[in-house]
């Protein structure tokens, strides 16, 4: 898929030419006012949209019939993803996460029932192991660029949103499914994202409507745990030497 | 091979860890088992409370007092506080650290609900820097299992942490930009974010 390499280099490219280097607990923001404008804007159609139609979905965390659906649906979309994180963690050079990925997708596709189950986890000691294209640049040393709240997407950094965009060209399930089918499978993570939005509910409140200023703590609280995910934390704080 | 559980085997391994810990850092020695047995207690009592089924009214007290009697409120209240912290009078400062420690007793105790049916044991303690890092793992209902470290620091005279990370997330951190914005929404004045505070969480 040449085309497919192209578009990586790009993308690398992309983010080098935005990039300054971040000196440990700093965030890069010159974007600081559009982002807001679409903080703004992801908040109130979480407010007006996303909280009203998620409400009751499985505020319990229980056992409700909704749950249980959208817990298969959002199985289903995750289970179509597998194929690109097994592709992510090859391109890092992670064989044994690659390979038990491929293993996952095996078992889920078949004894899962075409994924809608999560017998791999259950059953076989296969957890999903996640990563993104966003993860392999930073392993091969594209710097994180510059903060960005996307609309709809919510927070990310121009390298991830490059990320983002590779990892919906390189998909290795364009191979097997119509693009119809592929979307889709789109569709589901996003039903599963909001099913997340009503599990966690009390802390998306706590973040989005209840802080100060819900812009800064996003950012500062979704950017710690990206580092985190990378393996890229700054250093710990230490107040007593203040 | 025993059958062992793996809960038991991994304390067990966080046992082990504290051991070398123990064997490396001869002159921390102590510090490093008190550090892990303070988070432990800390959590031990978090968990009577969670599950004494009490109104949650009840139950943030009893956080908040959790909190004060575990935690260096002083250290916690100051860094949040940040610069502003400095040009604070005794007693602004004071009524400040009260109004926080309510807030952040609120704030924290509100998530309860996440944290019935868990367990969270205590794996491992290192020195960093000047102080120790306890670190722990969090089995909540339905979700992978998440990393909580505790910072544990004796510099304010007794054993206390002072900051706690879940998954890369810093409390210290987030607590210092959110009582930051609240200050600045009050134009500097202590008062008025103290009054705030004592309305929020």
């Amino acid at each position: 898929m040449p085309r497919n390499t192209i578009f990586a280099v790009l993308a690398c490219g992309f983010c080098a030419a935005c990039a300054t280097n971040h000196s440990q607990n700093d965030i890069h923001d010159p974007f600081e006012p559009m982002n807001r404008q679409v903080h703004a804007f992801n908040r109130g159609l979480d407010a007006h949209v996303v909280k009203p139609a998620t409400a009751g979905l499985s505020s319990d965390g229980g056992g409700g019939m909704g749950s249980h659906v959208l817990q298969g649906i959002g199985n289903f979309g995750s289970n179509l993803a597998q194929p690109g994180k097994a592709l992510n963690h090859l391109l890092q050079g992670r064989v044994e996460p690659a390979v038990m990925t491929g293993f996952r997708f095996a078992v889920n596709s078949t004894l899962g029932l075409a994924g809608f189950l999560d017998p791999a986890s259950a059953d076989f000691a296969l957890p999903e192991q996640d990563t993104d294209f966003g993860e392999t640049l930073a392993v091969w040393g594209v710097p994180e660029g510059a903060y960005l709240e996307l609309p709809l997407l919510g927070p990310s950094t121009t390298r991830d949103t490059a990320g983002r965009v590779v990892d919906l060209v390189i998909d290795p399930m364009h191979q097997v499914l119509d693009l119809d089918e592929w979307l889709i499978g789109l569709g589901a993570r996003a039903v599963s994202k909001a099913g997340e939005r009503a599990r966690f509910g009390d802390s998306v409140d706590s973040i989005l409507h209840e802080s100060a200023d819900s812009y800064a703590q996003t950012r500062l609280i979704w950017m710690q745990h990206r580092r985190h995910e990378l393996g890229q934390e700054g250093e710990e704080i230490d107040p007593y030497a203040e | 091979m025993t059958l062992m559980p793996n809960e038991t085997r991994r304390g067990f391994l966080g046992l082990m860890g504290a051991g070398a810990a123990f064997a490396a850092f001869p002159a921390h020695a102590l510090d490093t088992v008190q550090a892990s047995s303070l988070v432990q207690k800390s959590l031990d009592e978090v968990y009577a409370v969670i599950n004494s089924g009490q109104p949650p009214a009840r139950m943030y007290k009893e956080f908040e007092s959790i909190f004060a009697r575990y935690a260096d409120v002083d250290i916690i209240a100051r860094s949040a506080l940040g610069p502003a912290a400095r040009q604070a009078s005794p007693a602004e400062f004071s009524a400040y650290r009260q109004a926080f420690l309510g807030y952040i007793g609120r704030k924290y105790g509100k998530r309860f609900r996440e944290f019935i049916g868990s367990k969270i044991e205590v794996t491992g303690a290192r020195p960093v820097k000047s102080f120790f890092a306890v670190s722990s793992v969090a089995h909540l209902r339905g979700r992978s299992p998440m990393e909580v470290e505790w910072h544990v620091s004796d510099k304010s005279g007794k054993s206390r942490y002072f900051n706690i990370i879940i998954e890369g997330v810093n409390m210290l951190a987030s607590e210092r930009a959110e009582v930051t914005a609240m200050l600045a929404r009050r134009k500097g004045d202590m008062a008025g974010l103290t009054s705030d505070l004592q309305q929020a969480g």
